[in-house]
């Protein structure tokens, strides 16, 4: 602990800027994931490519994707984009999952009679399906989000910053303190976001019976 | 008078024919087959048939949740393939067995989605919302900002019959409406249909199964059996068939009626 009370503002610096790369990463995400979900609902055919490819993204190593993209062209000269990037890329299919399964659960007969009474495709979309899933995209964006603050400690390795920082530099030194003043930051930061997007998962989760 | 207008809501113009309909589903054997119909401006006309007869498909085919593969539904002279399809289902009102009611939308805001679809001003939403609730005997000020999943099952079905209202659409489609009401409720709510319906003036298709629900609503019987049409009868002629099909229907009661008086006393 001797470190971690030594060192605040050191420590706290890392620690927005580790939640600033999950942040925009997540956004990202989002941006991309919740339409292809929409996507899949619509087009049948695209489902396994979908899928498919987000699924195979998941079984990279996180490591290994870090190093892949160093090479990139404008990526690779920041390490935080590459670091965005790849959590950006690994909270794709939570995201998509989700936004397919909350679609797709959305009850036939709400469906059926907002159809009949003429909502158009993008009226059904923003005004019922969206609404209704929110929760369920919530809870992947939640799972995601997880995910991501704990990967992103390795983003460290490529020269990223962020929490990981501190973990990479205890284990080169064999300094239990030091991986502490990383790792438990981090947990916390996984346990906090945790909570806040349960608790907006619940605010968005539509009133049942 | 000269004609009324097209756009016009009254009943009068409000009619539905069907030509030759076939519908076949890609993979399947034919659901309907060579349907021939004609529903009259005003009048109720009861699908009656068994699970599988055809009669739900004959009703989404007229507000086109499916098209037919043969054959010519036609709305107010119109072929539905003809028909801008947003604006066919907005002059159609449609009530589906568990209402389908938005989850996320109090009773209120479920009563007026169409008319803010439509864009009328938000006065104009309330003042309908609060009449079609009444309408439908529930108090404005007690259910209007309700959520779905407080009300009872019957409270759900009048919210679903008023959101059908609510636009005051020429024509009405009601698949199975009271079906999955305790039979209390059912009888309160067809007394209710009953009543509502002398006011409105609407060209109605209702799907039933049950036989004294044709008898007790409707105007005029349309009798399908595994994807055809048997005939079309008004009550009375249905009644006093001598159709075995048709007397398959009556038997199961008559022992209870005794004189076959069934669905007119209630």
């Amino acid at each position: 602990m001797n470190y971690i009370l030594s060192h605040p503002s050191e420590i706290a610096n890392s620690a927005v800027l580790h939640m600033w790369m999950v942040g925009v990463a997540m956004l990202v995400a989002i941006v991309i994931g919740v339409p292809l979900g929409i996507l899949m609902t619509r087009y049948r055919r695209l489902r396994p490519a979908i899928l498919g490819s987000a699924n195979i993204i998941q079984t990279i190593p996180s490591l290994a994707l870090f190093g892949f993209l160093l090479p990139a062209p404008w990526l690779g000269d920041r390490a935080y984009r590459i670091a965005i990037v790849t959590l950006a890329l690994y909270a794709l299919l939570p995201i998509v999952r989700n936004t397919f399964q909350g679609i797709t659960g959305v009850d036939p007969a709400v469906r059926e009679a907002a159809e009949g009474m003429g909502l158009t495709r993008r009226q059904l979309l923003w005004q019922v399906e969206l609404p209704l899933s929110a929760g369920v995209i919530m809870a992947g964006i939640r799972t995601a989000t997880v995910i991501s603050v704990g990967v992103a400690t390795i983003a460290a390795a490529i020269g990223a910053g962020g929490l990981g920082e501190f973990i990479f530099r205890g284990l080169a030194m064999v300094n239990n303190q030091l991986i502490l003043a990383g790792a438990l930051p981090a947990a916390a930061l996984a346990l906090a976001s945790d909570l806040i997007l349960g608790w907006l998962q619940g605010r968005l989760t539509p009133p049942h019976a | 008078m000269p004609d009324p207008p097209a756009n016009s809501n009254d009943a009068r113009n409000a009619v539905i024919e069907f030509r030759g309909v076939s519908y076949r589903p890609s993979n399947g054997q034919a659901v309907l087959e060579d349907m021939n119909l004609t529903v009259e401006g005003g009048e109720t006309l009861m699908l009656l048939g068994r699970s599988g007869s055809g009669k739900t498909t004959s009703l989404k085919l007229i507000n086109r949740l499916i098209q037919q593969s043969s054959g010519d539904v036609l709305v107010e002279g119109r072929s539905t393939a003809e028909w801008d399809l947003i604006q066919l289902r907005r002059r159609i009102g449609y009530v589906i067995q568990e209402a389908g009611l938005f989850p996320h939308y109090t009773v209120a805001k479920n009563v007026g989605v169409v008319l803010r679809l439509e864009g009328r001003s938000k006065d104009e939403i309330r003042r309908r919302t609060e009449e079609m609730l009444r309408m439908v005997d529930l108090d404005p000020s007690q259910f209007a900002d309700r959520y779905p999943y407080q009300l009872s099952g019957g409270q759900r079905q009048r919210v679903g019959v008023a959101r059908a209202l609510a636009a005051d659409p020429p024509m009405l489609l009601m698949d199975e409406p009271f079906g999955a009401l305790d039979p209390l409720s059912r009888s309160e709510l067809q007394q209710h249909f009953l009543r509502m319906r002398e006011q409105l003036h609407k060209t109605i298709i209702l799907v039933t199964h049950d036989v004294r629900e044709a008898l007790l609503l409707g105007t005029r019987i349309a009798l399908l059996e595994s994807g055809k049409l048997l005939g079309i009868y008004t009550p009375e002629q249905f009644r006093n068939s001598k159709d075995p099909a048709i007397r398959a229907y009556l038997e199961p009661f008559a022992m209870l009626d005794g004189d076959g008086e069934m669905g007119k006393t209630r």
